[in-house]
């Protein structure tokens, strides 16, 4: 037995992850010790005052290129890119998570364990104060993502994975209206996401199967470990393809690419539309880190094995992405699809072997973030009595009812549709010029297709709101409160100036395009 | 003077007009429209000034400016001018002004907000005016699709009957197109080394497999847009449905964009592929101009029929474009003009007819004549500069079309005449069906037919009358500004013309 040796700990690079994890278990305290009516205050500031840290964090190690804790965590350009990334729009969602203002007590159950649909259960949706549980498990989550975008062996890359699931499994269940519905997309969420994690589970002990017997090294699984064995090990390649077949599985999973999609639009239009928001924008951000890690940098040698298998998983996501939005008729799971179909242009991006396909992706990510967050900050705006009015036709002739929104989401839907001036069509680019580099015009040709049928949907939205007329049936916009207000515009302003000026960036992205080994 | 920024100051102009009107107040609707008429007046002048500076004789592209916009790409903001460009700039400075003024009354009936339907003209303008101007392909693509949101609202929200059905379809029509064209965009980008810069990529040697797709990329991006034959079913309805002053800017300025594109990017950045899909696109004109004016003719809807004689005449400058000599690209150019002040002409007095009876129909017409003799003077008057009557200036450019073409391709040329003989028909069967003959009892009953033209109508028709007029009988000031452009075209294509033959047929000549 050999002694057991403490990995050295680079504790600056490792700061932002244990901010927020740290930040949580204080967040537990908070419930157990502060009372009641000045919970939420104090738990949105906590939360958002450890979002600031962390990223103070991430920006002050923008230098870092190390591997530490033993080559578990890859402090390098990517992973800081995107724990930025993650931490904004973490900021974001949560003051769409902390707004009171534009539903009475919030977006979030005031008792989770009320029977849906009873007396109590309406009487709780009449404005009681909802759960403020909620914010120690979103910080767990958004801790969890910091570590899943810096593993560095895929036993950790698993664990994150778990840390950043669990919760968000709670957090849709906590929505104050259409209990039933939420708790569905939990359960559905929940039993889907075990199946993915089993999954991913699996691929890593196969994969740690295939790296024994490499002259010189002992199993394992980091990556440095994983991609020597690519290009060395004696055992045989069916354990390598199916253990990266099934970490593929797990990945898309997370990522909402076809055919492992299926739970995304009953899961989006379920939850919470603020969680909504954070998984469109934040998971996506998280899985995709974890796709580029694990596709380049330990699976670099094995690429012209597995770019055939994820490019028909991107065609066949845009393809169905795009398609299936046609139908819709609920705006959350019109944008469950419309993000389906954006997984498929990000993995456009993945398969580009080149710096500058790497960093169109993580500008895509970014992109894509900022303008999910701000859609799903209007969809929570546009209420009746009963909640959220997330039915197409109730949307008719909102352009004539609150022009002022209905003009931002206008925005935002032609940022969707790739329309130029918006960060929709640069990342577009950023994703489709470096494939096509690559020698993927089948992909980009792919893409540009699915554009054109998703167009439609989007299309027909705006129509919906300018160019029919207000029916009976058509809500009011609820003037929202600051925090919504600030995560709203920002998010717009954002959809703008990265599509006007994507200059700095590009040029962020690409100089942190480079992962260590 | 020729060191100012005419390019970019001409195209920001409307946009900081249009923010203006859009922010006046909702409830003086009148101010609004002085103000975005004053600014369009402004446009104008400036652009009279630009042209005046123009040196016909000088460099292909001239004031050209160049600021970076995304390094990364190679992206950045170039302007630059060429005879072509210079001509359709002025076509857009001249017809904004008499549009807004044409248009004075129109939003008023859509209970939706006037300030806003002057801003989108203006912002119609600015756009236009930067698709012509823009000499880096990026930033073309980037005006190329931003002209959709304003001309989307203009007939989705001020149009007529179906304006919704319109407007996605016209919306989706040229995005699709608008798409294929990004693929092809990024395709050249790619092959040309990463830089946007239309000079830097028509020196790029590309493959000719690959030339081929990116020209089919660009070639269905602007067939869409101009539009030809069989990609044109939408322009019937955006034109039937769109407000006369947009409807005249659609199809006067708007579509122009695509003949421009194929003149501009397809023939110089792919000449192997133009010269190997010439035959195709020339048989795609020919179809056009035939088969649309066969519908023109059965047509019972007079924004719908003047919709149609233009799918007509886009056939015509396609076979101008695709004959490749000097005379027929020039008419091609002139017909991108001509066509522009004629049909913008007749869309308008359409459009002042139509808001009169509150009908498009034809057959709700019948002896107008009668009641409103100017405004039916007029209208014959369009119609004939529409059908290319020699003396007014569309005659000039057909002829030098079908000059051009009969030159090296007879039968394309021969078909193409059968056009003019179907032009006269659909257009004087219009006439007389509207106009002419006994006067319909119903019209007596509608007040606004009644009314002749009043002088604000005077004033938006008169300038158009003379300029058809003037250009038809002295064109040269014009042809001398396109021609240098056309002649460096076809020397990017590598077609010189054929020497001029005396008794012996083409082909002999050309051997």
């Amino acid at each position: 037995m050999t002694e057991l040796k403490l990995p050295s700990l680079d504790y600056a690079a490792l700061a932002p992850i244990m901010i927020m994890l740290g930040t949580a278990l204080l967040g537990v305290l908070v419930e157990a010790f502060v009372p009641r009516r000045s919970r939420h205050v104090v738990q949105l500031t906590l939360a958002l005052l450890a979002v600031l840290a962390a990223l103070t964090m991430v920006v002050l190690n923008a230098d870092d290129r190390l591997v530490t804790a033993g080559q578990a965590i890859a402090v390098d350009g990517p992973t800081l890119f995107l724990q930025g990334a993650i931490l904004v729009l973490a900021a974001m969602a949560l003051l769409l998570i902390g707004d009171r203002t534009v539903e009475r007590g919030g977006a979030f159950v005031a008792q989770a364990a009320v029977t849906a649909e009873s007396a109590d259960d309406r009487k709780q949706a009449e404005g009681r104060n909802g759960l403020t549980e909620v914010y120690p498990l979103i910080t767990f989550a958004i801790g969890g993502m910091l570590i899943f975008v810096a593993a560095n062996d895929l036993l950790t890359m698993f664990i994150a994975l778990e840390v950043f699931s669990l919760p968000l499994y709670l957090l849709c269940a906590l929505a104050r209206r259409r209990r039933l519905l939420s708790q569905e997309a939990a359960m559905k969420y929940f039993l889907l996401g075990a199946y993915a994690s089993a999954f991913f589970l699996f691929g890593v002990a196969l994969i740690y199967g295939f790296t024994a017997g490499v002259p010189g090294r002992s199993a394992g699984v980091d990556f440095a470990t994983v991609n020597a064995a690519v290009s060395e090990s004696p055992a045989s390649q069916v354990l390598l393809f199916a253990g990266m077949a099934l970490l593929a599985i797990g990945l898309l999973f997370k990522a909402a690419a076809a055919p492992f999609h299926v739970w995304t639009p009953d899961v989006y239009q379920g939850a919470p539309t603020p969680i909504t928001g954070f998984m469109a924008a934040c998971t996506k951000v998280a899985a995709f880190g974890a796709l580029l890690r694990v596709f380049h940098v330990a699976f670099e040698g094995g690429g012209w094995d597995f770019t055939p298998v994820l490019g028909a998983v991107a065609v066949l996501t845009m393809l169905v992405g795009a398609v299936l939005a046609v139908t819709q008729t609920d705006i959350k799971r019109l944008l469950a699809y419309s993000s389906i179909a954006n997984a498929g242009y990000l993995l456009v991006g993945v398969l580009a072997p080149s710096r500058d396909g790497l960093s169109g992706t993580m500008f895509y990510l970014v992109a894509y973030g900022f303008s999910v967050l701000a859609a799903f900050a209007v969809v929570t705006l546009v209420r009746d009595a009963d909640g959220e009015a997330t039915h197409l036709s109730r949307w008719a002739g909102l352009g004539r009812r609150s022009p002022f929104y209905a003009g931002l989401f206008t925005f935002i839907l032609l940022a969707f549709a790739g329309i130029p001036l918006t960060s929709g069509f640069t990342s577009k680019f950023a994703v489709f010029g470096p494939a096509l580099d690559g020698g993927q015009a089948w992909l980009v040709i792919a893409g540009v297709l699915t554009s054109m049928v998703l167009a439609f949907p989007y299309l027909r939205v705006v129509v919906m709101m300018w160019l029919s007329e207000p029916g009976e049936s058509t809500p009011t916009v609820t003037v929202p409160g600051g925090l919504t207000s600030a995560a709203l515009m920002v998010g717009v302003l954002a959809t703008l100036v990265l599509g006007v000026a994507p200059g700095p960036l590009l040029d962020l992205a690409t100089g942190a395009a480079e992962f260590v080994r | 003077m020729s060191n100012f920024p005419f390019l970019s100051v001409l195209t920001v102009a409307p946009l900081v007009g249009a923010l203006v009107v859009a922010f006046l107040p909702r409830h003086r609707p009148e101010l609004a429209k002085q103000v975005a008429f004053v600014w369009s007046l402004l446009v104008l002048v400036l652009s009279v000034v630009m042209w005046v500076s123009f040196n016909a004789g000088g460099d292909r592209f001239q004031f050209r400016e160049s600021y970076t916009w995304i390094p990364n790409w190679g992206v950045s903001f170039t302007f630059a001018a060429d005879g072509i460009a210079l001509v359709m700039l002025m076509l857009i400075a001249v017809l904004v002004p008499l549009v807004i003024l044409a248009s004075w009354h129109d939003a008023e009936s859509s209970k939706r907000s006037i300030p806003v339907y002057f801003a989108l003209l203006l912002i119609l303008e600015s756009t236009m005016i930067g698709v012509f101007a823009a000499a880096d392909v990026f930033l073309f693509y980037v005006f190329f699709e931003v002209m959709l949101v304003p001309m989307y609202f203009l007939i989705g929200s001020y149009g007529g009957h179906q304006r919704q059905y319109a407007a996605v379809k016209f919306f989706l029509y040229s995005l699709v197109g608008g798409l294929f064209m990004l693929a092809a965009v990024i395709g050249l980008w790619v092959v040309g080394g990463k830089t946007f810069d239309w000079q830097a990529l028509s020196q790029v040697d590309i493959s000719t497999g690959t030339e081929r797709w990116l020209f089919l990329g660009f070639f269905l991006a602007f067939a869409i847009k101009a539009p030809f034959f069989p990609f044109h079913t939408w322009l019937p309805d955006a034109g039937g449905a769109a407000p006369a002053g947009a409807a005249a800017l659609l199809v006067g300025v708007l579509d122009k964009v695509g003949t421009f594109g194929i003149l501009r990017y397809c023939l110089p950045l792919f000449p192997e592929a133009s010269k190997w899909f010439a035959p195709w696109a020339l048989a795609l004109g020919v179809i056009g101009i035939i088969y649309a004016a066969l519908l023109a003719v059965g047509q019972n809807d007079l924004k719908r029929l003047v919709s149609y004689t233009s799918i007509a005449h886009f056939g015509f400058i396609g076979v101008g474009i695709f004959a490749f000599t000097t005379q027929a690209g020039t008419g091609a150019v002139l017909y991108m003009l001509n066509h522009g002040l004629a049909t913008g002409l007749l869309f308008l007095v359409v459009g002042m007819l139509i808001s009169r009876r509150g009908s498009s129909l034809i057959s709700d017409f019948g002896g107008a004549g009668k009641l409103v003799p100017v405004l039916a003077g007029v209208l014959f008057f369009a119609g004939l500069a529409s059908l290319a009557l020699p003396g007014t200036a569309p005659f000039i450019s057909e002829f030098l079309v079908l000059i051009g073409t009969f030159t090296v391709n007879k039968p394309v040329a021969v078909i193409a005449t059968v056009g003019i003989i179907l032009a006269a028909a659909y257009v004087l069967w219009m006439v007389q069906r509207t106009t002419q003959g006994t006067l319909n009892p119903a019209l007596t009953e509608v007040d606004g037919m009644r009314r002749d033209l009043n002088l604000r109508e005077k004033v938006v028709v008169a300038p158009l009358i003379a300029l058809i007029v003037l250009l038809g009988f002295y064109p040269k000031p014009v042809t001398d500004v396109i021609n240098p452009a056309v002649q460096a075209t076809m020397d990017d294509i590598g077609r010189t013309d054929p020497a001029p033959s005396v008794g012996g047929t083409v082909q002999e000549a050309q051997r």
